[in-house]
């Protein structure tokens, strides 16, 4: 067994806390230029430009992108030979956002109880999916997530004879319904198959892949490509003002599925589409 | 149009904005969310009077992360208005005359703004960096247990908007949108 200190977990947590909250990864800034030369209308430039200034100011004077640091997202990746010693995980992987949000200045945005609303003041806890692997590796991969766009993400339970088209016209009601609530441009995840919470959770990890990459299924990628260009003709544009780039990207995770089911879900995420990982 | 406004604005200034102008606000804001919205409706409800006088203010969606030693605030910038349509209403037609956030209103909300001449403003949601710059001081003014969702009177200088909604309920969200279609 490979011995891991749970002390580098909360550490390596902490750094990814900051890191998320005040860089975006490479691939999206590219995305954010590649966006501001496309579009063509000026309200939705000056809303791009607006953006790219943002990205400049918050990396240099490390002011949050967003102030809505989000609820802390953890995807753990445990091979199933590493033993973790001096603590446990879950409690390391909490510590690690506590310490993270406290000493990054992020916004403590976690309540409780979802009815009665306390802040928890240290915007633990967060919410960790774990997968067991083959291997002597421990990846943790942190994916702040803000509720402007969370909130107007849906789960769609369609009937197998609804098909393609059916999902298509799901996940684009769901992009227009979020309009200018989720900050447009977007990037959009989606789930098809599995159970109910598993399309959910294959949404939420759609986020996670670099922006300019596609499914390696054929017929995904084809709908991939289809739906972005059918995303960006809606005219919801930057900032929901109007313009022709309403998404960065669009990817689609599948998994097999019941033989009575096609459940779709789309989590919707902003431009501020963060994420850091470490391997231990 | 490009306008820069000293706040209080008239009335008459305000009838004069359109849909699609650009704003530069200078003065003071106030900034409330969803649980400061929650108690001064409660208020309302009871009878009691409000924390703050919100006759005449521009109120802005937002709650900020913590600032850094010697700077005035943290990230700030606008939260998703819809969450506040609930309780802004009451708050319009006591007198708030402008509304700084992102996203769709409700139709309740155009009315009460038609009614009392009142404009919605969005700030780029996600560029709160950019956005604290323009805020050169804050204090917290009530509901200081409430964290960042506290009411903060905000002062700003030059303070970049975008007008969504004008006094006679035009919605940008929905022209502009209709322009770029290509559905
Ligand atoms: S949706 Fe994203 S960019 Fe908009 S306020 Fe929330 S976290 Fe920030």
């Amino acid at each position: 067994m490979r011995q891991i200190e749970a002390k580098d977990i909360i550490q390596a947590v902490k750094e990814m806390c900051i890191e998320a909250t005040h860089f975006l990864t490479k691939d999206m800034v590219c995305a954010m230029n590649d966006a501001c030369e496309k579009e063509c209308s000026p309200v939705g430039k000056q809303v791009l430009e607006q953006l790219q200034d943002n990205l400049k100011i918050a990396a240099e004077e490390m002011i949050p992108i967003c102030q809505d640091t989000g609820m802390a997202v953890v995807f753990v990746e445990l091979g199933q030979e590493v033993s973790i010693v001096g603590g446990n995980l879950e409690d390391a992987i909490q510590e690690g956002i506590r310490q993270g949000y406290q000493e990054g200045y992020l916004r403590m945005s976690v309540v409780k109880d979802p009815f009665i609303r306390e802040n928890t003041k240290d915007n633990s806890p967060g919410v960790i999916h774990y997968e067991v692997l083959p291997g002597k590796d421990l990846k943790l991969t942190l994916a702040p997530k803000g509720f402007g766009s969370e909130n107007m993400s849906k789960i769609f339970m369609l009937k197998p004879s609804d098909g393609i088209e059916g999902a298509k016209a799901a996940i684009l009601s769901a992009v227009k319904d979020a309009g200018p609530n989720a900050c447009p441009p977007m990037v959009v995840g989606v789930g098809i198959g599995g159970t109910f919470e598993k399309c959910a959770l294959l949404s939420k990890k759609a986020l996670l892949r670099s922006v300019n990459e596609h499914s390696n299924l054929k017929h995904i990628e084809e709908l991939e490509v289809e739906l972005l260009d059918a995303i960006n003709r809606t005219g919801i544009g930057p900032g929901g003002l109007g313009g022709v780039v309403t998404a960065l990207a669009i990817h689609i995770e599948t998994y097999p599925t019941h033989i009575a089911g096609l459940p779709v879900a789309v989590n919707i995420c902003c431009h501020v589409n963060r994420h850091a990982s470490r391997i231990l | 149009m490009i306008y820069h406004l000293q706040i209080p604005v008239s009335d008459k200034e305000l009838a004069k904005l359109e849909a699609g102008d650009t704003i530069y606000l200078s003065g003071v804001i106030y900034s409330a969310r969803d649980a400061a919205h929650k108690r001064m409706y409660e208020n309302l409800e009871k009878n009691l009077p409000l924390p703050i006088s919100v006759d005449q203010i521009f109120l802005y969606y937002m709650g900020p992360s913590p600032a850094r030693e010697n700077k005035v605030i943290g990230s700030a910038g606008p939260t998703t208005s819809s969450r506040m349509d609930k309780y802004t209403p009451a708050l319009l037609d006591l007198g708030v005359k402008g509304m700084i956030g992102k996203g769709k209103r409700s139709l309740d909300v155009k009315e009460a703004m038609k009614r009392n001449n009142a404009v919605y403003m969005a700030a780029v949601g996600g560029a709160g960096a950019l956005l604290s710059k323009a805020i050169i001081s804050s204090e917290v003014v009530a509901y200081e247990d409430l964290g960042a969702e506290a009411i903060r009177k905000l002062e700003v200088k030059d303070f970049p908007v975008i007008v969504v909604i004008d006094c006679k309920g035009n919605d940008l969200y929905e022209q502009a949108i209709a322009e770029y279609n290509k559905e």
